[in-house]
């Protein structure tokens, strides 16, 4: 499919055609007022250059200000029509659909890397199903990535010390673009790897004949116990602490009387900055694990965590 | 020549580097930020002769980096900030208003050592090993990752920001203060509605943008951690002060531009500039509104939805008054006597160029569309349009319209017009195809990239050999004018300014006596003919 000269890259998920709609909106409109202003330059340029004695010059426009508030309505009511258009597709994406398969990405200079629930490991691609939405809770573990697949139209900063999520729902088969979008240092340009959309039977065969030493939530079980963090969080546990069965996905009073709700971020935060939010009716008892724990193996606690809230779905 | 001028009044190098002369400062900015404006652009020529393969065969990565770090670092805050206001704004703010001098002369020349000491520090960074962190200093790769001259760095543009902040405060002062009698504000030059609005943001923002660059320093220096999130600090905090300068300084370097076009599309088309009005306050309503839209560089840095739906909503607003002035300047030219001096072709080459520059704007201001374009080349080439396409070639128009009367020469008018053809060609040609590579997806910052990119990048790095040439013209044929150039008369160009009203080059002291203004500016007679402002 390269050509020579590559004009155009084909939008491959039903987000995509509408920025590509969204596109020729704005492409048109530019065009437009482009070619109006270049005739008039045009024109006035050559009709009323100085040499040219004879063009008619009297009963120039006085009352400018007519002009002036007619193009200036006309201007605003334009731009608004392409605020509203840009904004109402920009806030659909902020929410993934329900059922969206969860990924883990964490980046690192200069590398992406995934982990699958079942615990399958990738670096610099992503295997994905097609016709499903895929969700992706990704962090990083030093500097600001930007997770971008052009042939999606979509790109997210991943920035480290919080957890951001992209979502994309595939609609062909077929190996795109991944690239990193945020300057991150020497091999930024090569902070690179490949997105493979394969039918849902293929990819289900790809999981199969990957190397695995447990899913994601067993592994992150095991560095639940490593940690002790049942000591405190286990049923029965002489410490009273927030019990997490069940935890994801809900509201969480806290302290200072305000709600949260329990997402991948949430989760995260209270393993890192456990005294920033105290849930209501505990101690501030908990020490950090900033530091203590990698990133990756951070991604696996947090998936095992939401694990106990059995089929969990991404919260609204 | 006879009489005595600023020029000739002594030639010895003491009297140019103590010198409080406005008109002397000014060519010594000149000097200084054509200095600054070629090693900009050798960095540039660099980076576009490496991006000619995909592969990486010209230099390392590291100092491929390096490169584009210091191209937008020097162009901006060493050439494009002072470009206008420090050398044409310096030169003809008080010959415009009637005054002999700024309000605070020594403080002026003060702004030019800051400014040299500034550039002196960051090009000590650059030579001692450069800096890797791209002209906006992200954190926390400045703060905890970079092992380059970052401190260095940031203390040159720190101390380059107070030479900023002395200008702005001087122009603010001498506009209000030393207006010759009758030259109400209505009756200023739009340049100088253009110059004030601009000083105003170097006084609000440049402060903002030193503190930043002090947290930066303070957090290498002494892990301060503010910028970190493992110690509570928050990278995105960077982003947002860092904005909240850099975005105004967007339009400290386009509106001095917007100013030298409405004075130059006035003069060669003899005729007041339509809707003065308008195009005066659509000046003060950028300067205002421009506050207010920093977050949307910041649409996928994980900010809030919400945020991002009020910056893109002002983005949208802020681009309103630059439409306008586009508009006028286009009704300016209806039924004028139109002549294609060189100053010309440079202002409708900035107005074609700044419109494309302007329309792509909305683009990124567009939520859904800037989540796919931005940190590609599509940004690349929006603001090269703007600020190559639109400051540069306003600061060329503007430095040949105004060439006679600082230098007493007249440039060769046929060299000047090739020289801005040329440019026009050049720049297109380098970066529209960067649109096109912005628009298939291809991220900035990039040193090796996939081939299928190639041939856009192949016929940008042609358009830039031609781009260097034609920046070069100018260098030569206005430094032989310097000497050789017909001698200029006090006003060639039949304009209405008072910079205008008194010999070329002018005396030290400006004016014989302080004219008086009866006029508005801009003041043409059905046939074309310039009644002068004190006349």
């Amino acid at each position: 499919m390269q050509t020579w000269i590559p004009l155009w890259l084909p939008g491959e998920t039903a987000h995509a055609s509408a920025v590509d709609l969204l596109f020729a909106g704005l492409l048109a409109s530019s065009v437009l007022v482009l070619v109006l202003l270049f005739f008039l330059m045009g024109r006035f340029a050559v009709h009323y250059r100085a040499g040219n004695a004879g063009a008619d010059r009297d009963h120039r426009t006085k009352k400018s200000w007519h002009w002036e508030v007619s193009w200036t309505a006309a201007t605003l009511l334009a731009f608004l029509g392409l605020f509203v258009w840009g904004a109402q597709l920009y806030m659909r994406l902020q929410d993934a659909p329900a059922d969206a398969l969860p990924v883990y990405v964490v980046a690192k200079q200069w590398m992406w890397k995934v982990q699958h629930l079942g615990g399958q490991r990738e670096i610099n691609e992503l295997h994905v199903p097609l016709g499903s939405a895929v969700r992706l809770i990704m962090s990083s573990q030093d500097v600001i990535h930007s997770f971008f697949i052009p042939a999606f139209r979509i790109k997210h900063d991943v920035v480290p010390g919080t957890t951001e999520t992209l979502w994309f729902k595939p609609r062909k088969a077929g190996v795109y673009h991944l690239f990193c979008a945020e300057y991150c240092g020497t091999d930024h340009s090569r902070m690179t790897g490949r997105i493979v959309v394969m039918e849902q039977t293929d990819f289900e065969q790809w999981l199969a004949h990957q190397d695995v030493s447990g899913t994601m939530a067993e592994e992150g079980g095991r560095l639940f116990r490593q940690f002790g963090c049942g000591g405190c969080h286990g049923a029965g546990a002489a410490v009273r602490a927030p019990q997490l069965d069940g935890l994801y996905g809900k509201a969480v009073p806290l302290s200072d009387g305000s709600i949260r709700i329990a997402d991948e971020r949430y989760i995260r935060d209270s393993i890192l900055k456990p005294r920033a939010r105290i849930a209501a009716g505990y101690q501030a008892l908990m020490p950090s694990y900033e530091g203590k724990i990698g990133e990756g193996e951070l991604v696996q606690i947090v998936a095992y965590i939401k694990s106990l809230a059995g089929d969990a779905r991404p919260p609204r | 020549m006879t009489a005595r001028n600023y020029l000739t009044e002594d030639n010895s190098l003491r009297s140019w580097f103590f010198t409080t002369d406005h008109k002397r400062v000014a060519v010594l900015y000149a000097a200084s930020i054509t200095l600054f404006f070629f090693i900009g652009g050798a960095a540039a020529t660099i980076i576009r002769l490496e991006l000619a393969t995909p592969q990486a065969d010209l230099v390392t990565s590291d100092v491929y980096n390096r490169l584009f770090t210091i191209h937008g670092v020097i162009m901006v805050w060493f050439f494009l900030i002072p470009s206008i206001p420090a050398t044409l704004g310096n030169f003809v703010v008080p010959l415009m208003i009637g005054a002999r001098d700024l309000a605070f002369p020594r403080l002026n020349l003060t702004s030019w050592y800051l400014f040299v000491l500034g550039g002196g520090v960051t090009l000590y960074a650059v030579f001692a090993g450069g800096i890797d962190t791209g002209w906006t200093f992200y954190a926390p790769f400045s703060t905890m990752y970079s092992n380059s001259h970052v401190v260095l760095a940031v203390t040159g543009v720190f101390i380059a920001g107070f030479s900023s902040i002395l200008t702005g405060l001087n122009f603010i002062v001498t506009i209000h203060r030393l207006r010759a009698p009758g030259l109400t504000w209505y009756r200023l030059p739009l340049f100088l509605w253009s110059l004030y609005s601009t000083s105003v943001i170097l006084v609000l923002a440049t402060p903002v943008l030193a503190m930043t660059l002090l947290l930066v320093a303070l957090d290498r220096f002494a892990g301060i951690g503010i910028f970190d999130p493992a110690r509570g600090g928050d990278p995105l905090l960077f982003q947002h002060l860092f904005w909240f300068y850099s975005h105004p300084a967007v339009y400290i370097m386009i509106l001095p531009g917007m100013g030298v076009v409405s004075e130059l599309i006035s003069v060669y088309s003899r005729k007041a500039v339509f809707g003065y009005k308008f195009v005066a306050w659509s000046a003060v309503a950028i300067a205002v509104v421009g506050f207010f839209v920093w977050g949307h560089h910041m649409f996928v840095s994980g900010q809030s939805p919400f945020a991002g739906l009020v910056f893109s909503f002002m983005s949208f607003i802020v681009a309103v008054p630059s439409a306008i002035k586009v508009f006028n300047w286009t009704a300016t030219m209806h039924k004028g006597f139109i002549r294609f001096d060189a100053p010309m072709l440079y202002a409708l080459a900035f107005i074609g160029l700044f419109t494309i520059g302007g329309l792509t704007g909305l683009f990124l201001a567009c939520l859904a569309y800037d989540v796919y374009v931005t940190d590609t080349y599509f940004v690349v080439a929006h603001f090269h349009y703007i600020m190559v396409g639109g400051m540069v070639t306003a600061y060329f128009g503007g430095l040949h319209y105004w060439w006679p009367k600082i230098t007493g020469r007249m440039y060769p008018e046929y060299w000047a017009r090739a020289a801005a053809i040329l440019i026009f060609f050049g720049f297109n040609m380098t970066f529209f195809p960067q649109f096109i590579l912005g628009i298939l997806g291809m991220p900035r910052r990039y040193h090796v990239y996939p081939p299928e990119f190639q041939v856009w990048h192949v016929m940008s790095s042609a358009g830039a050999s031609i781009l260097a040439v034609a920046y070069l013209l100018p260098l030569f044929y206005l430094g032989w004018s310097m000497f050789f150039g017909k001698r200029a008369p006090s006003n060639p160009w039949q304009a209405t300014g008072l910079e205008w009203q008194t010999p070329s080059p002018p005396p030290s002291h400006n004016f014989a006596t302080t004219p008086v203004v009866k006029r508005n500016p801009y003041d043409y007679s059905l046939e074309g003919e310039a009644r002068p402002q004190n006349a």
